[in-house]
């Protein structure tokens, strides 16, 4: 019984901190499509900041992945990207500098698409996010949000994205739309719809992100 | 169409029918008079004894329960008193064992100085000089006849020898005062010794004295607790509350080392266990982990002052035997230096880890390049490191104040505990005693209610005596 009392100790420190519990539900995983068609280069650094936005917020055992809506967007070609930050913070603070660098390499060669897919897009992300596994997903879609398929590629069809929260940023006017803004309104009134009938949480606007860039992420 | 008024029995006369109606249910009261009055008195009284009752129990459990806190708190103190008083008597024995046993040494040294002074103030002590022989041969000279010049020559060649013996006589009795005060400046020393050896003697007692004084006072307090009486009870039971205060305050104080320690150690828990782990749902492994490194620290702190005996929580500890006991002290001390060393490293692992953050931020949030830190930014990773090595140290005192917590907290409960069913008896009695009047109260009442049926049957009753007087007057006048 004396000799005991500090292994016992002991021991229960080790089973403390070796039951280590599911992690993967406290976890965030973020997928972001980057628009890449068109003049929408052109807001690519708005992009990068978002980005690196997204690296500072996440911590380790999340997931960031980081694709671009091209004329075809349903193939992990389009994946720029995507990481699961280590366990150990130091590990993951190398991990963001190297996708930080990747990123600035993508930023600088980059050359715009003829067609946007969005809904291809949204269909690899969700896929990706699934298979993370993690509490909170999100896709942060970095678009005017303009549509434009290419001949032969089919999108007409109901998707599933259960579960998942739905972030537009940066949704710019186009020509049109300032002729007639209910172009505009009624772009983002179909893309809520089509997502939150796709069994999405939430469906979010944010244009302003100079100040409204917390509103991204529900960070814990 | 639905009447609203289904109990009037004339809907379009509402004051006929509240007044037929409360005639009726005055006649039913009065008619239901006796047996409610009984059933008042039967509650109020069921109230009443049910109270009284259960405020007795309240107050012989309270009794109880206080003899028995008597019993613990004098039990216990006295075990203080006596251990105290046993420390003390050990503290005397040492004092005994390390000065009077140099008492015989002191005593002859004493012996000897005073011996010496004695042989030395005797050395100096003045001789008489011899008696003058030239007196003699003055008397002689005296005492002739005749002789012319004779005796005057004789005379004056005794002169001359006493002036020659004056002053050889004069001279020695000089150079032996002479000796006599080199003597006496020998003494000196020997004085200043004594004084010395006197002193220290004194010093010796003085302190003994103040040892037997304090063994005096404990042993009063020791014979109060054997007497039972309540003054001491009291003193105890305060000298309970006062102790739980002061440890209390000196753990609250504790616990919040404790925090900056885990707040140190948090951050870089997550390095060696894992950021994204979780025990529960809020509850990440990391921070248990850095608790249970601070809670292991307190315990092996509490082992190791269990083990020098300066806390008595586990008479386990207490009672193994010195080597046994010596080993464990020393396991406590490896295992405590070991888990601060582990904790000192763990805060420099902090400030690395925040340092990198802190780079990574910035190059997030600009391109600039990061500015080199100075040898300023090394003063707080210093602070931290040796804060991480001297707090698992600071909280192994805990086990002191949570000992007396332990011990205090006991009495403490017991005579709240006591208060609280003395209180609740006295409620509870009080109640009975509101319930008792209560019964007359309502019973009052309900006679309120029907005061006019009462009415009624007073002035039949008395009309009846009248009739009553008047048919035995009758009688009585006739005859």
């Amino acid at each position: 019984m004396k000799k005991s009392l500090p292994v016992l100790v002991l021991l229960l420190a080790a089973f403390l901190l070796s039951s280590c519990g599911e992690s993967r539900m406290h976890s965030q995983a973020v997928y972001m499509l980057v628009d890449t068609s068109g003049t929408y280069t052109k807001e690519i650094n708005k992009a990068a900041r978002v980005i690196n936005y997204l690296l500072a917020t996440l911590n380790s055992g999340d997931s960031l992945a980081v694709a671009k809506v091209e004329t075809r967007s349903f193939t992990e070609k389009d994946i720029i990207d995507k990481v699961t930050f280590d366990r150990r913070p130091s590990e993951a603070t190398r991990q963001k500098r190297a996708f930080k660098a990747r990123i600035e390499a993508f930023t600088r060669g980059i050359h715009g698409s003829s067609y946007t897919d969005i809904t291809g897009g949204l269909i690899q992300a969700a896929e990706y996010l699934n298979e993370t596994r993690a509490g909170t997903r999100t896709i942060v879609i970095f678009s005017d949000m303009q549509e434009e398929l290419g001949k032969g590629t089919v999108r007409d069809f109901p998707i599933k994205l259960d579960g998942i929260s739905i972030v537009a940023l940066n949704v710019s006017k186009l020509g049109t739309d300032n002729a007639d803004p209910r172009l505009y309104l009624d772009r983002l009134a179909h893309w809520k719809a089509r997502v939150l009938k796709a069994g999405a949480t939430n469906w979010e606007v944010v244009n302003d992100l100079e100040n409204n860039m917390e509103s991204i992420l529900n960070t814990r | 169409m639905i009447d609203r008024n289904p109990w009037l029995f004339w809907p379009d006369s509402v004051a006929l029918s509240v007044l037929v109606l409360a005639v009726m249910a005055m006649l039913f009261l009065y008619a239901a008079r006796q047996p409610m009055h009984g059933v008042i008195h039967s509650v109020c009284n069921l109230v009443t004894q049910s109270t009284r009752f259960i405020s007795r129990g309240l107050f012989l459990s309270a009794d109880t329960l206080r003899l028995r806190n008597q019993a613990v708190l004098l039990a216990h103190s006295k075990e203080s008193a006596a251990s105290m008083i046993d420390r003390e008597f050990e503290r005397v024995g040492n004092i005994i064992r390390r000065d009077l046993k140099e008492f015989p040494v002191l005593q002859r040294k004493l012996m000897e100085e005073v011996t010496q002074i004695d042989d030395d103030y005797r050395r100096c002590g003045e001789v008489p000089p011899p008696p003058p022989e030239w007196v003699n041969a003055l008397e002689s000279v005296s005492q002739l006849k005749s002789g012319g010049d004779i005796p005057r020559k004789l005379l004056e060649d005794v002169n001359k020898s006493i002036q020659k013996i004056h002053d050889k006589t004069v001279s020695e009795y000089r150079r032996s005062y002479e000796e006599r005060h080199k003597i006496l400046k020998g003494m000196q020393p020997a004085l200043r010794s004594v004084d010395r050896l006197m002193g220290e003697m004194d010093k010796k007692m003085v302190s003994l004295h103040a040892n037997a004084k304090q063994i005096d006072g404990d042993m009063t307090k020791f014979a109060g607790m054997r007497a039972k009486d309540s003054k001491t009870e009291h003193a105890l039971t305060v000298s309970a509350f006062v102790q739980l205060a002061i440890s209390s305050l000196v753990m609250v104080i504790a616990l919040g080392g404790a925090f900056i320690n885990y707040k140190l150690i948090a951050l870089p828990m997550s390095e060696m266990v894992g950021a994204s782990d979780y025990i529960t749902d809020n509850l990440r492994t990391s921070d248990v982990a850095a608790l249970v490194i601070i809670l292991m620290e307190a315990s092996m702190g509490l082992f190791l002052l269990e083990s020098l005996r300066i806390t008595q929580l586990f008479p386990k500890i207490a009672s193994m035997d010195d080597r046994m006991r010596r080993r464990l002290m020393m396991a406590s001390l490896i295992f405590l230096v070991i888990l601060a060393s582990i904790e000192s490293s763990l805060a420099l692992m902090r400030d690395m880890l925040v340092a990198d953050k802190a780079a990574l931020m910035h190059d997030l949030s600009s391109s600039a390049p990061a500015v080199t830190r100075g040898w300023m930014s090394n003063i707080p990773m210093a602070g931290q490191m040796i804060m991480g090595f001297v707090l698992p140290f600071a909280l192994a005192f805990v086990a002191i104040p949570l000992e007396s917590v332990v011990h205090s907290l006991r009495t403490v409960f017991g005579v709240l505990l006591v208060q609280s069913m003395r209180g609740l008896g006295f409620v509870l009695r009080f109640t009975g005693v509101v319930f008792r009047r209560f019964a007359k109260v309502l019973e009052l009442s309900y006679d309120i209610l029907i005061v006019i049926p009462l009415m009624l049957e007073r002035w039949v009753v008395a009309l009846r005596g009248v009739t009553l007087v008047k048919a035995q007057a009758k009688p009585g006048s006739a005859s």
